[in-house]
């Protein structure tokens, strides 16, 4: 368990980390290192070289805009989650993190790694998704901004071009009175997600739903946002029933694969049950009862 | 006045070292210029080795040597198998590096010897194995059944050994029962995983031919055996050190490794010391491991639910090597009838091999498989019976009075029958029962239920045989200058406190405060009698051997002192580091000085021993200065040899609340009550309850190694090999109880692996009472996984 031989840069700003990536084809990025190192020494991954950016302080930051909590893909997870701003803009961030890893780990762990690597099972992910923030890559044409929609391609994979780096993932605000939650079950505390379903609702005048998001990880090969569910939700009064329907219609998105009958059915009770869990914290939260 | 220092919450002597970083471990061990080793190990289950060819790794730069069968001389041997046994009648170990044919996925190939360990690893990834693969059969019932493909050729049906055991006659019990209970149970296969992996240095010195060895290992005084027999050395010529060892839990008594020959060899043939520490992924493949038995239990009873016969079948899977014999399962065949009286036993055993990582002890050896099986068929015919899980026990305990209880006919691992020495077992369930306060769960469970939580109380009896022979040894020494006292066993401690245990016997006998004995263990240049650290044995045999050095150490004391105080030996006490005339008050002698007068010199090298010279007033006799007979110095050495097992025992009980969603369990109480004898250190002992109920909690709920249909190991790492961490750990609370065990000096009984042993039983007990009123299935198998409990509630009765 020790990596093979790589070459290691450590770029002083943006400019220099961008031309690092341009100029080194097989280069990996190294922010948090709390997958990457682990990928190394398992020898999964052997990158020539090794682009380091720690000095990138530009990419530490958060910034809350009326419509946007901006956050920089070397902010650390856990300043992230301490940001007060971003919890008064949007408190489903920081409930969110709080399922991601270990406290040790998000000190180091970074928003742009947890991101740019992609987990299916990964809460990050999940979250950007569901509330259909934005990515903002940056290579030797400068920004580019990315739907996060477009950006979780596949295990793995994002929608980053080789000699893009990540540095910016701008989250949704909520708006006043709106319920959120996250929900998750992990075997262990820190563990990655089993499955997490993430919600927003509000409701409206009249006491139907009027907007909901709803998404989940670790069902497939990317996070999925549950639009039908969010569809049988908007302009329903929120009820038992109707939280029951939802479930039932997430368990469908839950991709196949080849894991044994029991597990699978295990995973569909579970999907079902978080679901029925997060809309209900949800809509407490909007002072609304079911 | 020292005050007893036996029997108190002593803190730890070793504490303040490990918890500075300052341990040294292996990996510590400054070696300078040591070269490092990597093995390249099998892909595959089962393979015959078409070629190897090592010469690019060996071209690689910083690559001192490539090792493959070929290359290893007279050390190209079986390993040996360390516990032999007739019923062995198919024995097979493997080579240091595998010679043809490849028997799991991890094997040793081939060994790579470099500047470091990175250019070691880029090597090993240079040798090119060509494999042929052979088919494979996990399932080690469908192993044993005629046409499944075989580990060993030669071995039909993959079964390496079979044995029975029988204690009164089964067959007329069962003929005459009102009542057969019948279950089968499996326990899974997992890892000991200790915080450090295996690890060897080695370091021939070329002035004076010696070869040291830094293992962590829970036997140096046994691997120093194998390496003089393989090497062809004088054991003076050989030193084995077991340094600061980060856990063993079973698995570093095997010896010797691949490594442990490897390492040794490299270090003699390129002439530098030489260092391998496993990584965690290879500990997953090449540690040996435990665990996976499957029982056919018959319990025959009588309407009242007394037990009359115990009928046990069950099959041990044993890895693809039997190297440390049927231990594993020749326990749990002795401990199946647990605490209950059950006079007529009836116990058969079949250890069948698989190709998958050798199979060796790990914490309980055998004694969690056998309470499971046992536990479950008795919750079961309680149930059958309409008796009371608490009850039904209560009805089969030994009492008090027929204690030894032997179970004749039964032989336990040590070779020697089993004869139980002492127990209250019916106090130990009665404390437990009110610490759960049965009825108050039973009707918070009732409430729950309305607002459709799920709550369920479980119980576990368990007995262990601990401290088994043959013998340990220990020193005690007072040093002359500085009047401390050293005291050397031939064991080894992988951080279960001997530091302080040992050093509170020591304490009481030598009037000193524990603190300042000094323990010096695991170093065959040190001591070199004894066995090793394993099944619970330490504080009984070890413990009892140190006790008994004390007392003699303390009498020679007592000796120079009356000599040199002008008293009778009765007349004088020890207490402060001093011993001195009772009543006296200034009369008296410091340690040091009793352990400088003991000690004829010639030379005033200080002022004590000008005192102490052979022209020393206080010296003047007739005889010689040292008379004959008698020896220099306060040193003592003694030994102690258990008569047979003692046995420790306990009970265990939870409250757990399942989440419907989730599946999961959370544990809200969890109660240990133990009984291990007299106790040395409170302290301590909760410590090792402690930790053997969270490794106990991850055989019950997490730890599970997952082999696939093809053999191959698909968890190795702990991200999907799930070891609980302290948030799944449950809080316990840990009552004492203690009956002194009559067959040894101190009356004190084994603890290190009793936290262990039930968990399991407790919790497949506690998800039955959960799910019961649902009509789910009982638990029949563990680790248990939430989608397991999904499954049962998914095939209940009753619909919820
Ligand atoms: C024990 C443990 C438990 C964990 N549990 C969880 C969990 O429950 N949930 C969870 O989500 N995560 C978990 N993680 C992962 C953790 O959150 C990581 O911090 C995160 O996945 C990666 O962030 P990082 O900053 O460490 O990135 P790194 O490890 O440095 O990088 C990760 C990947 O992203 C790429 N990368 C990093 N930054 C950029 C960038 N700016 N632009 C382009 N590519 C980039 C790297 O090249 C690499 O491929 C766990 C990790 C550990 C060790």
């Amino acid at each position: 368990m020790k990596p093979s031989a790589f070459r290691y840069v450590v770029p002083a700003d943006l400019q220099s980390a961008v031309h690092a990536r341009a100029a080194n084809y097989d280069s990996a990025v190294l922010s948090g290192g709390q997958s990457l190192i682990p990928t190394m020494n398992f020898r999964l991954s052997h990158p020539d070289v090794v682009i380091d950016l720690r000095l990138l302080d530009e990419l530490d930051y958060v910034r809350t805009d009326p419509s946007y909590v901006r956050v920089g893909a070397m902010t650390r997870q856990r300043t992230l989650e301490f940001d007060d701003s971003a919890y008064r803009a949007n408190p489903l961030i920081r409930q969110t993190l709080q399922n991601v890893a270990h406290p040790v780990i998000r000190n180091r762990g970074t928003v742009g790694g947890s991101l740019a690597h992609a987990d299916p099972a990964a809460e990050l992910p999940c979250l950007i998704t569901t509330l259909r923030g934005e990515l903002v890559a940056h290579g030797l044409d400068g920004p580019r901004k990315i739907p996060a929609a477009d950006f979780f391609q596949f295990i793995f994979t994002t929608a980053l071009e080789p000699d893009e780096l990540l540095v910016e993932a701008a989250f949704p605000v909520l708006d006043p009175g709106e319920g959120w939650a996250f929900c998750e079950f992990a075997r262990r505390h820190g563990d990655f997600a089993l499955s997490a379903v993430a919600c927003t609702v509000k409701i409206g005048p009249g006491g139907a739903i009027q907007r909901a998001r709803l998404g989940a990880c670790g069902i497939a090969s990317t996070p999925v946002v549950l639009a039908e569910c969010e569809a049988l939700l908007v302009g329903n009064k929120p009820s038992e029933e109707l939280f029951a329907e939802v479930a039932r219609q997430a368990v469908s998105s839950i991709e196949a694969t080849d894991e044994p009958e029991a597990q699978r059915r295990y995973r569909r009770h579970l999907l079902d049950g978080l679901v029925r869990r997060a809309l209900e914290q949800a809509i407490q939260r909007t002072g609304a009862r079911v | 006045m020292s005050t007893r220092q036996f029997g108190e919450r002593v803190q730890r002597n070793e504490d303040d070292r490990l918890i500075r970083g300052q341990g040294r471990f292996v990996d510590d061990i400054p070696l300078e210029g040591a070269l490092h080793g990597a093995f390249v190990r099998s892909p595959h289950p089962h393979a015959r080795i078409v070629s190897i060819d090592t010469s690019a790794a060996a071209a690689y730069p910083g690559v001192h040597k490539v090792y493959t069968h070929e290359d290893l001389g007279p050390l190209d041997v079986l390993m040996p198998l360390l516990i032999p046994h007739p019923c062995i009648t198919h024995g097979r170990t493997q080579y240091p590096l595998a010679h043809g044919e490849v028997f799991y996925g991890g094997q040793a190939v081939a060994f790579v010897v470099a500047d470091d360990r990175y250019t070691a690893e880029d090597a090993a990834a240079l040798v090119d194995v060509r494999y042929e693969p052979l088919p494979v059969e996990i399932d080690i019932e469908r192993a044993t059944e005629g046409g499944a493909p075989l580990v060993h050729s030669d071995v039909p049906n993959n079964v390496a050994a079979q044995f029975v055991q029988r204690s009164g006659d089964a067959e007329a019990a069962f003929a005459k029962a009102d009542h057969i209970t019948s279950i089968r149970v499996q326990v899974d296969r997992s890892t000991a995983a200790p915080m450090e992996c295996l690890a060897t240095a080695a370091r021939w010195d070329e002035v004076s031919g010696e070869l040291t060895v830094w293992a962590a290992t829970q036997t140096p005084i046994g691997l120093r055996g194998a390496l003089s027999s393989l090497f062809e050395l004088d054991e003076n010529y050989v030193r084995v050190i077991a340094p600061d060892v980060g856990g063993g839990f079973g698995p570093k008594i095997l010896f010797p490794y691949s490594n442990e020959i490897m390492v040794p060899l490299a270090a003699r043939e390129l002439h530098r010391p030489v260092k391998w520490i496993e990584d965690r992924g290879e500990n997953f493949v090449n540690m040996s491991q435990e665990r996976t038995q499957i029982h056919y239990i018959d319990l025959a009873a009588t309407s009242d639910g007394r037990v009359i016969g115990l009928r046990d079948r069950f099959i041990h899977d044993t890895g693809a090597f039997i190297p440390y014999g049927i231990a594993v399962a020749q326990v749990a065949s002795t401990s199946i009838a647990s605490s209950y009286r059950i006079p007529n036993i009836e116990v058969e055993f079949s250890c069948v091999y698989t190709p998958t990582v050798p199979v060796t002890p790990y914490r309980g050896c055998g004694r969690p498989h056998a309470n499971f099986a046992i536990e479950r068929a008795m919750d079961q015919l309680a149930q059958e019976l309409g008796i009371d899980r608490f009850e039904i026990r209560r009805r089969n305990f030994i009492p008090p009075e027929e204690f030894p209880y032997a179970r004749e006919g039964l032989i336990f691992a040590d070779g020697l029958p089993v004869k139980m020495d002492s127990g209250e077992y019916d106090r130990c369930l009665t404390a437990l029962e009110e610490a759960l306060d049965v009825p108050a769960f039973r009707a918070e469970q009732e409430a729950a239920r309305a607002q459709g939580r799920i709550l369920g109380l479980g119980m576990a009896f368990y007995v262990e045989g601990t401290g088994l022979g043959p013998y340990e040894g220990g020193q005690v020494r007072v040093h002359p200058i500085t009047g401390k006292i050293f005291v050397n066993t031939g064991l080894t401690t992988q951080g279960q406190g001997h530091k302080t245990t040992w050093a509170q016997i020591v304490a009481d006998q030598m009037g000193v405060d524990s603190s300042e004995v000094i323990v010096v263990e695991g170093d065959t240049g040190v001591f070199d009698w004894g066995c090793a650290t394993f099944a619970s044995r330490s504080a009984v045999v070890a413990g009892n051997a140190i006790h008994k050095t004390a007392i003699k150490a303390r009498q020679m004391v007592l000796q120079v002192a009356a000599n040199m105080l002008e008293a009778g030996p009765d007349d004088l006490d020890l207490a402060d580091g001093r011993v001195f005339v009772r009543g006296s008050g200034d009369r008296g002698a410091t340690l040091a000085e009793v352990a400088t007068m003991s000690n004829p010199l010639r030379y005033a090298f200080n002022k004590a021993a000008a005192s102490a010279t052979q022209f020393a007033a206080a010296a003047s006799s007739d005889g010689p200065p040292l008379p004959d007979g008698k020896r220099p110095g306060i040193e003592a050495q003694e030994y102690f040899s258990p008569p047979h097992a003692t046995w420790a025992y306990g009970a265990h009980g939870a409250i757990i609340e399942i989440d419907p969603v989730t599946c999961n369990i959370d544990v809200r109480k969890y109660i240990c009550v133990h009984d291990c004898g007299k106790m040395i250190n409170p302290l301590i002992i909760e410590g090792q309850v402690a930790g053997g109920v969270a490794q106990g909690f991850g055989g019950a709920f997490y730890e599970h190694l997952d082999y696939g249909t093809d053999g191959v190991l698909k968890n190795a790492s702990f991200m999907e090999f799930l070891m609980p961490y302290a948030t799944e750990v449950p809080d316990m609370t840990i009552i004492h109880q203690e009956t002194p065990s009559p067959i040894n000096p101190l009356g004190v009984k084994g603890i290190g692996e009793a936290g262990t042993i039930p968990v399991p039983s407790t919790i497949a007990s506690a998800v039955d009472d959960a799910l019961a009123s649902m009509g789910a299935p009982p638990v029949r198998s563990v680790p248990l996984s939430p989608a397991a409990i999904f499954a049962a509630m998914q095939a209940s009765t009753v619909p919820a």
